[in-house]
């Protein structure tokens, strides 16, 4: 996969998807067809509030999520980004206020995608994807769904290898089709990329952006790059000691391109109620 | 260059206990060794041959091997299960880790004498010792390897609806492998160590039976044989652990060929 392979993907004359109305809008090429589409999950977040002892780390939050948004949450570390995350996925029991994750088909099914790909080392990439399906043999019929996802992250052919030969690149895409393997309604993504270099970064990003307008699942994406939040995200909120201190949506067209001038204009607002503009020095 | 290591590699290994044993041969040849301290390897092959043919040797190892295997897999048995049982749960290590440190920390040959009292000189005694032997390493290290379990990875069964026993199964037990397998060789050391001892006072029979008997008759080729055949069982066990290394342990990078 070249770096430019988002470009080459996302066909140039697909402009944007109107979110709201999921999968209705237009497609990308070059996405396999017989994905499917699992419609993604409607969120309403009430009155939120997470305490560690004394420590409040997520503050009377409320946060309504539309089904198949991408949505990016953004903030300095330790503004509760990770721990609305985890609440958002049932990792964590929130002290207060509610959660509720839903969407038209029967089970809503969150996954998450941490920055560490937490693959098993000893199971061979098919079979760790296979962790994604749930309990049960590798049949046949599991197998070849191991396998779309595999190929959906382009890494079709190392199904028989086992994970320590892979790049950290490519762990972190078989950790995203593990993930994706079940079709999720809701992808929560923790710093998926937070620990791979930066073109392996643009890759990836491309990546993502691909799996998403394919499955349409609702996604969550918390980063702590804002130029990462605006090139993927719908709609970027900045979280700051527990609340949201901006929620903007990025209308700029996709394919996106990196460092247009209305792009870097919404990063200098993100930057700016993340940091306070004084603190700020450009 | 690549092609003379590439050629030779197989046998490099060998080239120095066959080297001692040439030398060997060459002192005891030329008198400068004296046949009372070593025998010559010649001799010592000889006693070998003549041992075999009457049954002795074969029978003496055979009878020895299978106690070290009984007793490795009774303590090694108890040592994996107490391992994982005190790994997994607090309450059980709460009651039960002290006072197996406590127990740990006795050398088990200082048990010779309780032990021939208690069993006399039959097989319960050389299994009761081999047992308690290769139980300590192996229920440390198997304790070690599920304590020391990769808590991420736990938590992403979680996340991902692994059963208890799917977890244990999937995560636990193949993260501790490494370190059971660190166990079992430090138990396969132990075991023939405590089994030599043991068969040394209190036997009638086993290779360290045989060994003891040659002393009183000086047969000093029979002593020697016994201490090559030690070498030999090492090795023997060594690579069937690595073997079993290799098979169980193949996503590890320390063993992939590259």
């Amino acid at each position: 996969m070249t770096v430019f392979a988002r470009v080459s993907a996302v066909g140039p004359q697909e402009t944007r998807r109107p979110v709201e109305t999921g999968r209705a809008g237009p497609t990308l090429r070059g996405v396999p067809a017989s994905l499917g589409t699992s419609a993604g999950a409607a969120i309403t977040i009430c009155g939120l509030e997470k305490r560690f002892g004394d420590k409040v780390v997520l503050d009377k939050l409320d946060l309504t999520v539309p089904a198949g948004q991408f949505l990016a949450v953004v903030g300095r570390s330790g503004c509760g980004k990770s721990t609305l995350l985890r609440l958002l996925v049932g990792l964590d029991t929130p002290t207060a206020g509610t959660i509720d994750v839903s969407s038209s088909s029967v089970a809503t099914q969150s996954r998450i995608v941490f920055q560490e790909p937490r693959l098993l080392p000893w199971e061979t990439v098919e079979q760790n994807v296979s962790v994604g399906l749930g309990e049960g043999r590798l049949t046949p019929e599991r197998r070849e769904k191991v396998a779309l996802a595999l190929a959906e992250v382009g890494l079709k052919d190392r199904a028989t290898e086992w994970p320590s030969v892979l790049s950290g690149g490519q762990k972190q895409r078989v950790a995203l089709a593990r993930a994706l393997v079940s079709h999720p309604q809701l992808l929560a993504l923790d710093e998926p990329l937070g620990a791979l270099d930066a073109l392996t970064r643009i890759t990836m990003q491309g990546l993502i952006e691909r799996v998403w307008f394919a499955q349409g699942m609702t996604t969550v994406l918390v980063t702590h790059d804002v130029s990462e939040a605006v090139a993927l995200a719908d709609r970027v909120i900045v979280l700051d000691a527990g609340r949201v201190t901006l929620d903007i949506d990025v209308k700029a067209p996709r394919p996106r391109e990196r460092g247009s001038a209305d792009l870097a204009a919404l990063e200098g607002r993100l930057l700016d109620a993340i940091f306070g503009v004084a603190d700020v020095v450009y | 260059m690549a092609s003379w290591t590439s050629r030779f590699a197989p046998i490099v290994p060998f080239a120095l206990p066959v080297g001692v044993i040439a030398l060997w041969q060459l002192g005891a040849t030329t008198g400068w060794i004296s046949d009372r301290v070593l025998p010559a390897p010649v001799e010592v092959a000889q006693t070998a041959v003549r041992l075999t043919l009457s049954g002795e040797l074969l029978g003496n190892a055979g009878v020895s091997a299978l106690r070290a295997v009984s007793g490795l897999i009774v303590g090694g048995s108890i040592g994996f299960a107490m391992g994982l049982i005190n790994g997994l749960s607090r309450v059980s290590e709460r009651l039960t880790d002290t006072s197996l440190q406590m127990i740990r920390n006795i050398p088990n040959l200082a048990l010779i004498p309780l032990v021939i009292l208690w069993f006399g000189i039959g097989e319960e005694a050389k299994l009761f010792l081999v047992a308690l032997g290769v139980l300590f390493p192996i229920y440390i290290n198997t304790y070690l390897g599920v304590r020391t379990c990769d808590p991420q990875l736990v938590e992403m069964g979680r996340i991902y609806g692994m059963s208890r026993w799917t977890l244990f199964r999937r995560v636990i037990l193949p993260g501790a492998l490494p370190s059971i397998f660190v166990g079992l060789r430090s138990a396969l050391g132990i075991m023939w160590l405590t089994l030599i001892v043991a068969e040394t006072i209190a036997a009638s029979s086993g290779l360290g039976h045989m060994a003891m008997e040659a002393r009183e008759f000086m047969a000093i080729d029979i002593v020697v044989l016994a201490i090559l055949i030690y070498a030999l069982l090492g090795k023997l066990a060594d690579v069937i652990t690595r073997a079993l290394e290799r098979r169980m342990l193949a996503w590890h990078p320390a063993y992939q060929s590259r």
